[in-house]
């Protein structure tokens, strides 16, 4: 296989049999939560379920002072990696331009400085976030080999990204094949693993501001 | 398989419904809960992080209820529940969290793992893996009617005392009444001061109210060792009074699990919507305060806080009623760091104060409300749980900590307005 059918299978057949596996791995975790359902609470209601739940979804983003404190390591790596990754995936020109293709439309990118900027906070963050995992007593205890596992294929894309980006080592349709490789793993692992809680922490946050809420409280 | 294990598992999968399966789906092993766990942060053991202690219910999740799970459970990859691990993970689920449901406010992806923890002590219990001292008081909650073995005479000469020493009669078994008061075990032997308390208040603001010699009781042992067969029976005996009396709301005591029990889990318990209200004693007073039919005099100098029990502020909701009722009487007020919804536990509710294997680690955790003290300082703490307020002056008296605790409700007797 030459580097150009190399890529053309990553853009083509590849990136097609990943997506049908992420859309319907994530359906099908999605509703397998769902289905389950839950029994309607019989106490006597203080507060709204819909709308303490509906802020919990945004307010949880916010961690409380103590807490903050406490964990700041974790906190600031865990938010940089994120807002970083975000901004990577979902605001630098060659991205927009390649979901425009599938989806049909696009938005305005930010500077390449930016984002280059930001794929360096991304891997900086990540690394920090690998070495606490390793290092602080509490998530050592917890890590397992999918907490690993979760943390390779997602860095992976963002290290491939930026040296195809800046074109180190190999040559431009590889580098960009690896690149895309790389994400279509991160696409069918993604629903069997933890990385679901990108969707299902939204139904968490809305069970527990409901779970509160009910009783009067803000949580 | 014994059959205590089958019992077990299968009780862990009645407790799977859909927001146990997004919370175990959402977690990414960020260890924050640890830190707002009073567990692991006196005793820096990453074991007792919150969310670990839900590792056998997680495991049956993941086997029955996951797509993943399922395929491999087939193949034999999956993590068993046994003996073995149920046994080990006794001390986690029992003696080493008090259900405070301070994790569950921190969690960043939402989980209640309070309440996982919760549903976790069902399995437990049903495979026979509870705590010896929780199944003695659940027990005795059965039988006699108390976890502590209180029957209907103790209460009565406590009565009989309260009469004698206020003029006022105490109402028992009276019907079509506006409030029935139930009262936790701890209160009728430790702090019969409660019930004066309430006989003046009551008597002050015009109250029709009663007791009731059938059942008394307001602690629920069934909730928490995790047998909600128990924790119905034991709900049940109150509805069923409560109907018979024809009384209009039912006051939970100061007393945090029992209001969580009654007034919360009560219904749910049960599988009906009750016929009457249940309300915390200090939502009871902050009515009366509003309705001005409480009135105070004189104000109280020193300086105080207030000790937020868990349950009747985090997860029953009552935060403004103590607050407001405090400022009634006291002209220095401060509150502790992390006050209101965020205060951390004292150490002994969720079953821990009625374990004995805990004593130790229960006396370790205080530190934690000794750091909170230490910061504030104050001359008087009050609170509004006898069981917190035991497991206070416990842990005050063995760090030399000369700071005396005050019951709310006791307090507001004490400034009753002669008029």
């Amino acid at each position: 296989m030459t580097e150009i059918e190399l890529l053309s299978w990553a853009r083509g057949p590849g990136l097609q049999i990943a997506t049908i596996i992420f859309v319907a791995g994530v359906v099908i975790r999605v509703l397998e939560i769902l289905l389950l359902g839950r029994k309607a609470n019989l106490a006597e209601a203080k507060g709204g379920e819909m709308s303490s739940g509906l802020k919990t979804m945004i307010t949880r983003t916010v961690p409380d002072r103590t807490t903050f404190k406490r964990s700041s390591v974790t906190i600031v790596s865990g938010y940089a990696f994120h807002i970083g990754l975000f901004v990577v995936c979902f605001l630098s020109a060659p991205h927009i331009l390649f979901l425009k293709d599938i989806i049909g439309f696009g938005w305005p990118s930010a500077p390449t400085a930016v984002i280059d900027a930001f794929a360096v906070i991304t891997i900086i963050a990540m690394l920090v976030t690998l070495v606490n995992r390793l290092t602080n007593r509490v998530m050592r205890y917890l890590t397992n080999f999918e907490d690993l596992l979760t943390w390779f294929v997602t860095f992976l894309p963002v290290i491939t990204g930026y040296i195809a980006f800046h074109r180190i080592g190999m040559t431009a349709p590889t580098l960009l094949a690896v690149h895309i490789l790389s994400v279509e793993l991160l696409l069918v692992v993604f629903p069997f693993t933890k990385l679901m809680h990108a969707f299902t922490l939204f139904i968490a946050r809305w069970y527990n501001g409901a779970i509160s809420g009910y009783r009067g409280v803000a949580s | 398989m014994s059959a205590s294990i089958e019992k077990g598992i299968n009780a862990f999968k009645r407790q799977v419904d859909s927001s146990v399966a997004a919370f175990f789906s959402s977690c990414v092993h960020c260890g924050l809960c640890s830190e707002a766990c009073l567990f692991y942060t006196e005793t820096g053991d990453p074991k007792r992080t919150p969310i670990n202690k839900t590792e056998p219910l997680r495991r049956i999740w993941k086997s029955e209820f996951t797509l993943m799970g399922r395929l491999g459970k087939m193949v034999g990859l999956t993590k068993k529940v046994d003996d073995a691990l149920l046994e080990e993970w006794q001390e986690l689920v029992y003696d080493s969290c008090t259900l405070c449901g301070r994790c569950s406010m921190v969690c960043p992806v939402g989980n209640d793992i309070a309440l996982m923890i919760r549903k976790t002590r069902e399995g437990m219990a049903a495979a026979g893996q509870a705590p010896e001292g929780l199944i003695g008081a659940t027990n005795r909650s059965v039988t006699i009617g108390s976890p502590m073995g209180v029957r209907w005479p103790a209460l009565r000469a406590q009565i009989k005392h309260v009469e004698e020493d206020t003029g006022l009669k105490i109402p028992v078994d009276v019907e079509d009444v506006e409030y029935m008061l139930l009262l936790s075990s701890m209160e009728i032997m430790n702090f019969p001061e409660f019930i004066e308390a309430v006989a003046k208040i009551f008597a002050k603001a015009g109250v029709t109210w009663t007791i009731s010699s059938e059942a008394f009781e307001a602690t629920n042992s069934g909730i928490q060792i995790g047998v909600s067969d128990i924790a119905a029976e034991l709900v049940q005996r109150i509805v069923d009074v409560a109907d018979k009396l024809r009384v209009k709301t039912v006051i939970s005591p100061e007393c945090g699990h029992a209001y969580m029990a009654i007034r919360w889990d009560g219904p749910n318990l049960v599988g009906k919507p009750f016929n009457f209200k249940v309300r915390h004693i200090l939502e009871v007073l902050d009515e009366l305060r509003k309705d001005g039919r409480l009135k105070l005099s004189g104000k109280e100098s020193q300086k105080l806080t207030y000790h937020d029990p868990c349950q009747i502020s985090r997860r029953g909701g009552v935060i403004d009623e103590p607050r407001k009722l405090i400022d009634m009487f006291a002209e220095d007020f401060v509150e502790m760091p992390d006050g209101g919804k965020m205060n951390w536990c004292c150490g002994a509710g969720g079953g821990v104060s009625a374990n004995e294997r805990a004593d130790e680690i229960r006396l370790k955790v205080f530190d934690r409300k000794k750091a909170q003290l230490e910061e504030i300082r104050p001359d008087g703490i009050i609170s509004a749980c006898s069981n917190c307020r035991i497991h206070l002056e416990d842990g005050l008296e063995e760090h030399n900590m000369d700071i005396p605790l005050l019951s709310l409700t006791e307090t507001i007797a004490e400034h009753l307005a002669e008029d």
